[in-house]
């Protein structure tokens, strides 16, 4: 082996700090300070823990979506796929009541874990094995998941049985030491995201198949599968979700979840996550779902903006999010 | 465009078509061309030879207008010329045709043909006129494609037929042909070069460059070679023999940049590939490596080596009779089982398929590798870290921080980087295609230093390489590639640049060299 007579200097192993990565913490940090500056009744707990919770659903959703984006991938059809599920786990939910009582909650809740992930699956085998484009595929059964809980609500609601209703409420209303439920459920996802994505080899690949799919392959990656299981992630975040939003309103309807896959897409871009793939960033996904939630809330309290703009503004911080991460990029 | 009184006047009988003086390019600091003079007269086919990379495709796009000229002239029949860009060229009577099709392929032939100087009538477009112009293009160098075939639906060669066409719309002085024969077979080669010459009975002048030796002769009328860039002259085609081009055109000498060859031990057989088929017979070949032995695999770019290795690894649509590595016979060839029977494969690609450019140093280094530095489903960081460290020391990657991404280091310093990749697995068999494309002297020397090793550590070596003097300064044995097949293997002695030239571009051994 050749050797080089100087010996390089050691390389230094402390991480650089990227701003990037923080803004947007530091966005959520703003309007927070602004929403308190505006309205006293913002910061206070009630307030606060509602927001929290309101946004549970968008955060937990686009949990999935950051390791499906992450691997290069997209799913349009999260927000139906969530009515589809729901709609499912109510019928078993209903189906089972009368046999098993409230034990009908959890092996319904079971029901739309499997739905959920067969869901995810479905996607993910067409858009890998069929080698067609996620963004048409997702496309594709948005509008089949959209029509079959229309068809299944008969186009009006489907109700969850009044049995149920007392025993299901505390995991949407219920607290634990002053937290709700919905937030210690999307702490849980959350954490488990992370630590699949930062700490294990699948992490690894899902980034990297994000960042290059032919290196990838070279490197004896399972492409295929990798991005496959992504989806399986999604429809498995979008399972508890609905898990969590069913006791909300006790019913399914043609609308619920409508487009909520606006919502996860921008709280993850916003978020730090590369549309291109390659990066995933959990925790900014979810400081993303925060700041679409608390966006809407500043705006009900205060009387500066009408409530009937809270899209257009939410619509316009995804714009300004990316034109600033061109900006600081690019330097 | 310039025009100033005509200068020099041509010298000999033909009128001169174009002539070049003193032609130099440099990017920045490295200068790619250097000193060229030529002249092409008309009705002449002047073909321009040279190893990948002696400055070909600069010389044509001078000529053409699509670079401009760092230093010297250019003259055409009415003086000096200076081409800001390629339009201005071609409303000179200057056109290349370029060896890859740019057309477009949802449009007809005829549109291709007039885009963007469409004929006109009023406001509407004369499509009819085009179309019979188109017919009679097509006839004229032999075409069977009709003006309203979509470019898409037709075969390779008629495209490139449609792109010479799309060059004789306007009436040209000067026909700049870059491997027209490239895509093409052999029935179509003909008919190609039958069409080259009946534009030279028209008084075009050509300019003709290919790697097939045996066109150059049976073709040209002067041959100019090309060396690293510079001039090597220019000869009438009648006093070259195709060996002799081989020759003017690698003409080095071996430098001291190679470790000294060592003693050829005849090791135990650790691949054996028998048959083996890849994107239905692009390329395909048998062959095997013992222990101990640097195999080298020559050709020009695009014979098809690559693409026999990508297929050997799975990486392709492929099929093989038998593929025995290390005595297991390995039935479902995939990066994954290849590599645990203990082979390694070093892309040529290094950004495409070798490295993640916006990822940093470790999840690189282990990615291929990463079940063997990781076994449970955890990432255990730190053993990563002290896997980098390791590399960084072992294969001397100059870096300023571990944390870097990939694509932040010099191209030597990557191509080190995927190297002790591919080293991760501790494969036996290492593949590596084009171990220094595009990298300086030095970490070139580092890596010969480093495949040097590993095979006196007792491993085998397969170097693709389209650098004749890495190939013949490596290598304990040679298959020379042509056309996706194997037409040559040189041993011992036999192992050099002419020799290697001579199979790559006329796919025949070279039974002379004994004699000679």
């Amino acid at each position: 082996m050749t050797m080089t007579a100087v010996a390089p200097a050691t390389p230094a192993t402390g991480s650089r700090i990227r701003w990037a990565d923080f803004a947007p913490f530091i966005a959520l940090a703003l309007i927070i300070l602004i929403g308190t500056l505006i309205n006293s009744n913002f910061a206070s707990h009630a307030n606060l823990m509602n927001v929290i919770t309101r946004s549970a659903f968008v955060a937990i959703i686009a949990i999935g979506a950051t390791f499906v984006i992450a691997a290069g991938g997209l799913d349009l059809s999260v927000g139906s796929m969530m009515a589809f599920v729901t709609g499912i786990m109510i019928m078993a939910m209903n189906g089972l009541a009368p046999a098993y009582g409230d034990w009908a909650i959890a092996m319904g809740a079971g029901v739309a874990l499997v739905v959920g992930g067969l869901c995810g699956l479905f996607n993910g085998l067409i858009v890998t094995v069929g080698r067609i484009e996620p963004f048409i595929v997702t496309l594709g059964t948005m509008g089949i998941f959209r029509a079959f809980i229309t068809f299944m609500t008969d186009g009006g609601s489907l109700p969850l049985d009044r049995s149920l209703r007392d025993a299901y409420r505390p995991v949407y209303f219920g607290s634990f030491f002053g937290i709700p439920y919905p937030v210690l459920i999307t702490l849980v996802v959350v954490l488990l995201g992370a630590f699949l994505l930062y700490k294990t080899k699948y992490g690894r690949r899902v980034t990297s198949v994000g960042s290059n799919a032919e290196v990838a392959r070279f490197s004896g990656v399972s492409v295929g599968r990798v991005r496959t299981l992504t989806y399986v992630i999604q429809g498995l975040c979008v399972a508890v979700a609905a898990i969590c939003y069913v006791p909300r309103l006790g019913a399914a309807t043609p609308t619920t979840g409508q487009l909520w896959e606006l919502q996860v897409i921008t709280a993850v871009v916003i978020g730090g996550t590369l549309l291109r793939g390659g990066k995933g960033r959990i925790w900014g996904t979810v400081a993303g779902a925060l700041i679409l939630e608390i966006i809407a809330n500043v705006m009900v309290l205060s009387d500066l903006v009408s409530e009937y703009l809270v899209a257009a503004v939410q619509g316009a911080i995804i714009i300004i999010a990316m034109l600033a991460h061109r900006f600081t990029s690019s330097r | 465009m310039t025009v100033q009184a005509l200068a020099h006047a041509p010298s000999g009988a033909a009128p001169l078509a174009m002539r070049a003086e003193g032609l130099c390019k440099a990017y920045g600091a490295i200068t790619v061309l250097s000193d060229i003079s030529l002249d092409i007269e008309a009705g002449e086919v002047h073909a321009v030879i040279g190893e990948n990379g002696a400055g070909k495709s600069t010389l044509m796009k001078l000529l053409s207008g699509h670079v401009a000229p760092t230093d010297g002239r250019l003259f055409m029949e009415n003086g000096s010329v200076a081409f800001a860009e390629a339009t201005e060229a071609e409303h000179a009577g200057v056109v290349l045709v370029h060896q890859e099709i740019l057309l477009a392929a949802d449009l007809t032939v005829a549109q291709n043909l007039f885009l963007g100087r469409e004929l006109t009538r009023g406001f509407m477009v004369d499509d009819k006129t085009m179309n019979r112009r188109t017919a009679a293009l097509l006839a004229r160098v032999g075409s069977v494609a009709r003006p309203t075939d979509r470019v898409g639906d037709l075969p390779l060669a008629q495209r490139q037929l449609v792109q010479i066409a799309r060059a004789l719309l306007e009436d040209r002085k000067i026909i700049i042909l870059d491997e027209p024969t490239a895509v093409l077979a052999n029935d179509e080669v003909a008919a190609l070069l039958e069409i080259v010459r009946s534009l030279r009975e028209q008084g075009v002048g050509i300019l003709y460059i290919s790697h097939r030796l045996n066109e150059v002769q049976a073709l040209a009328d002067r041959i100019t070679v090309l060396r690293d860039g510079r001039m090597v002259g220019t000869w009438p085609a009648s006093e070259l023999s195709q060996r002799r081009m081989a020759e003017l055109m690698v003409g080095r000498e071996l430098s001291m940049l190679y470790p000294e060859k060592r003693p050829v031990v005849a090791g135990e057989p650790v691949l054996s590939v028998t048959d083996l088929v890849v994107d239905d017979g692009v390329s395909q070949g048998s062959f095997s490596l013992r222990a101990g032995e640097v195999l080298g695999i020559g050709g020009m770019i695009g014979s098809g080596r690559t693409e026999l290795i990508e297929g050997l690894l799975g990486l392709r649509p492929s099929h093989a009779r038998r593929v025995e590595v290390n005595g297991r016979e390995i039935v479902h060839r995939s990066v994954r089982s290849l590599m645990a029977a203990g082979l390694a494969y070093l892309t040529e690609d290094r950004k495409g398929k070798g490295l993640l450019v916006d990822a940093s140093l470790a999840p690189n280094l282990t990615l291929q590798a990463l079940d063997g530095v990781n076994p449970g489903v955890v990432l255990q960081q730190r053993r990563e870290v002290a896997e980098l460290k390791k590399a960084v020391s072992d294969y001397d990657i100059r870096v300023r921080s571990l944390t870097l991404d990939a694509g932040k280091l010099s191209g030597g310093n990557q191509q080190k980087l995927l190297l002790a990749k591919i080293m991760m697995s501790s494969p036996s068999i290492i593949i590596i295609d084009e171990p220094t494309r595009g990298i300086d002297i030095g970490n070139k020397s580092q890596i010969y230093g480093f495949i040097d090793a590993m095979v006196r550590a007792g491993k085998a070596c397969i170097i693709i390489s389209s650098e004749m003097p890495e190939l013949v300064g490596l290598s304990d044995r040679v298959l020379v590639m042509r056309e996706g097949r194997f037409v040559a293997e040189l041993t011992g002695a036999e192992i050099n640049e002419e020799n290697v030239a001579y199979a790559a571009t006329t796919g025949r051994h070279t039974a002379a060299a004994g004699e000679a």
